[in-house]
């Protein structure tokens, strides 16, 4: 088990977001996204708990990626990993982060 | 004055040896040791059938059992190494020399036999490679094979597993070799007359049935998002592109996720009876929803699939069936037709390199490549034209002043990461290594890159026909490569240019919306929807039944 942080400025905020949204499940190969606001000064906050050890470049890689889709401000993003591959991380993030910022296309 | 018929009169002596043991052409389960220990002469290179699906599994195990004193030094040429038996020939050996072309399951055993210098390999070949040697310098002298029944004439019924039979014992019997089959039953009168009883010299009834492996049912249930996601692309990015008519699919999940969204998702772009119409393939159980929705006009396939037999009967206008209502199914045939006949071969590996080259070979295991090589390479002597074939050929050579021709479409369909992280992506092939280490002469690469048209990942599609250059072509797969060490080393300005040419095409770029890649989209989600699909007439094998 390996915990994670990664953070991201120059975002902006969601006009009107919802409490929360939370996608994936806890299952091998798989994982969990929750999405909630926070009032972070503008910083977009990920928090990544994996059970893969030792990809932290890759996860770094993914989620500058993931930010440049979806430059958000003043969120929280919770990854709960299960040994998902990049591919999946990617999907699931699209989906969470389309559904808060209210279905707008990545 | 030279003999010039020594091939025929060792026949006879051979037959002559055997007298004792039969009663016309049948000899006595109990006597299949006798026999083979009768007609075999050290030596002979002797033809064993066994495929990755239909196995003469009775002739193996006596084969594995006969006196290595009156025996030995056998040239084994068989098309797979599935079972335990075809390697301990050689432990004991009974056998000494191997041309074979797939040993999956033996893998591992069979490069420790070969560093232990027990086998000696001739060489490993594709299917069709090992068919035509059968009819130039690797004709067997002696050939068992499978069947289900044999009347007392010795004509032989394969029922719908018909496979590499044909090609077997026709190379054999018209070289004065000698046939022995192993059936599942003596019948007064066989269904139909799949190997004439002319060409059969013995007929032994085994034990219990010959072994069939399901291989190519893949349950829906497996399938994943990216899988759907992968199969949308290749659906709307490469089938109706170029109009896929005729194409040959590979084997695994991949390729089962586009089958199970031909009724679905082409059906909602309008392709159908534009694409996907003839087949070179296994009855493959996720083609059922396809058939059923009328996308699908004619499949001729390699061999049959355990649990499909009864739905095959009923759909006589898709599937080549005989008098006698059962699947024929002819390897060497479909392979033909694959290599021939199809403008598209789609399938995964194990692992691509920068030139893209694909291999499933991993250390410590010598697996062979059975059919893939044909289906997966463009037919240099391939002269009718198609609209696919055509487009591809023009891609290729635009603006190269080169003479016209086409060019098959090879598409290698992977995800970036396999499982537990295992990049698919690789600097250098395994096979580089492997090749060394059991001493080969080339590299194990299933499909060459300058055969593969498309690489096709969860990241996009690139289209190596249009590269004009290597550095174009190695940036192109690296655009595809997604974060594995290699697509993380790409040139992110060139594969940008590459993106406004439109030799990468990002799902966006298809039009194709990721929100849309669900397990919804799968024409059956479950081995049960199938059974549904088929209205009750597929019948899956007990292990994919969880219902």
């Amino acid at each position: 088990m390996e915990i994670l942080t990664f953070e991201y400025r120059g975002g902006q905020p969601v006009a009107s977001p919802p409490p929360s949204v939370l996608v994936g499940v806890v299952g091998s190969g798989n994982l969990e996204v929750l999405v909630e606001p926070a009032p972070l000064g503008g910083l977009c906050r990920i928090e990544v708990q994996t059970a893969a050890v030792g990809f932290g470049a890759t996860w770094q890689a993914v989620l500058d990626d993931v930010f440049a889709r979806h430059p958000l401000a003043d969120i929280r993003i919770s990854i709960n990993d299960v040994g998902a591959t990049p591919a999946v991380v990617g999907l699931r993030l699209d989906q969470a982060l389309d559904a808060f910022a209210g279905g707008a296309q990545a | 004055m030279r003999d010039w018929n020594l091939q025929g009169r060792n026949r006879d002596a051979r037959l002559a040896r055997a007298a004792g043991l039969t009663d016309g052409k049948r000899v006595a389960t109990a006597d299949a040791r006798a026999l083979l220990e009768a007609v075999l002469e050290p030596g002979d290179r002797v033809c064993l059938e066994g495929n990755n699906q239909k196995q003469a599994d009775f002739l193996a195990r006596t084969l594995a059992s006969v006196d290595p004193a009156r025996v030995t030094g056998l040239h084994m040429v068989q098309s797979v190494l599935a079972l335990p038996e075809h390697l301990d020939v050689f432990e004991r050996g009974i056998a000494s020399k191997l041309d074979f072309s797939f040993s999956g399951p033996q893998g591992a055993r069979l490069a420790r036999m070969v560093a232990d210098g027990r086998i000696s390999i001739g060489a490993i070949h594709t299917y069709l490679e090992l068919f035509g040697r059968y009819f130039v310098d690797l004709t067997p002298r002696v050939s068992l094979v499978a069947a289900q029944a044999a009347d007392a004439a010795g004509n032989l019924y394969t029922g719908p597993n018909t496979e590499d039979t044909p090609v077997i014992v026709e190379a054999t019997a018209f070289k004065r070799g000698i046939v022995i089959a192993q059936v599942n039953e003596l019948v007064d009168a066989v269904p139909r007359v799949d190997i004439p009883g002319g060409w059969v010299d013995f007929v032994i009834q085994s034990p219990t049935p010959h072994y069939i492996e399901p291989l190519f049912t893949r349950d829906p249930a497996q399938i994943s998002e990216i899988q759907v996601l992968m199969a949308m692309m290749a659906i709307k990015g490469i089938y109706a592109e170029y109009g896929i008519q005729r194409l040959n699919h590979g084997i695994g999940f991949d390729t089962a996720a586009i089958e199970l969204l031909l009724p679905t998702y082409a059906e909602s772009l309008g392709l159908k009876g534009k694409i996907c119409r003839h087949w070179a393939l296994n009855p493959h159980p996720a083609l059922i929803p396809a058939i059923e929705a009328g996308f699908v006009e004619s499949v001729h396939s390699f061999g049959s699939e355990l649990g499909m037999e009864a739905y095959i009967r009923a759909r006589p206008d898709v599937f080549f069936t005989g008098a006698d209502g059962n699947m024929r199914s002819n390897r060497a045939m479909c392979q033909a037709a694959g290599h021939y006949a199809c403008d598209l071969f789609i399938g995964s590996t194990l692992q691509i390199d920068l030139a893209g080259n694909s291999s499933t070979a991993t250390l410590g295991r010598i697996a062979g490549f059975g059919g893939a090589p044909n289906m997966g390479a463009d037919a240099r002597g391939r002269r009718h034209a198609s609209p696919a074939w055509l487009k591809a050929g023009r891609e290729a050579r635009e603006g190269g002043g080169q003479m016209p021709r086409g060019q098959k479409l090879v598409v290698q369909m992977v995800e970036t990461f396999r499982e537990h992280m295992q990049p698919a992506f690789v600097d250098r092939l395994d096979a580089w290594e492997l090749a060394e280490s059991a001493g080969m002469e080339l590299p194990p690469v299933m499909i060459y890159g300058d055969d593969v048209t498309h690489i096709l990942t969860e990241e996009g599609i690139a289209n190596l026909l249009l590269c004009r250059t290597e550095e174009e072509r190695e940036q192109a797969i690296r655009g595809v490569a997604g974060y594995t060490p290699v697509g993380r080393g790409r040139d992110r300005r060139m594969v940008e240019n590459l993106r406004d040419r439109g030799i990468i095409r990002r799902p966006e770029d298809l039009g194709i919306d990721k929100r849309m890649a669900t397990r919804d989209l799968l024409a059956a989600r479950s081995v049960k929807d199938l059974v549904r699909a088929s209205g009750g007439l597929y019948d899956p094998p007990r292990r994919f039944r969880n219902w």
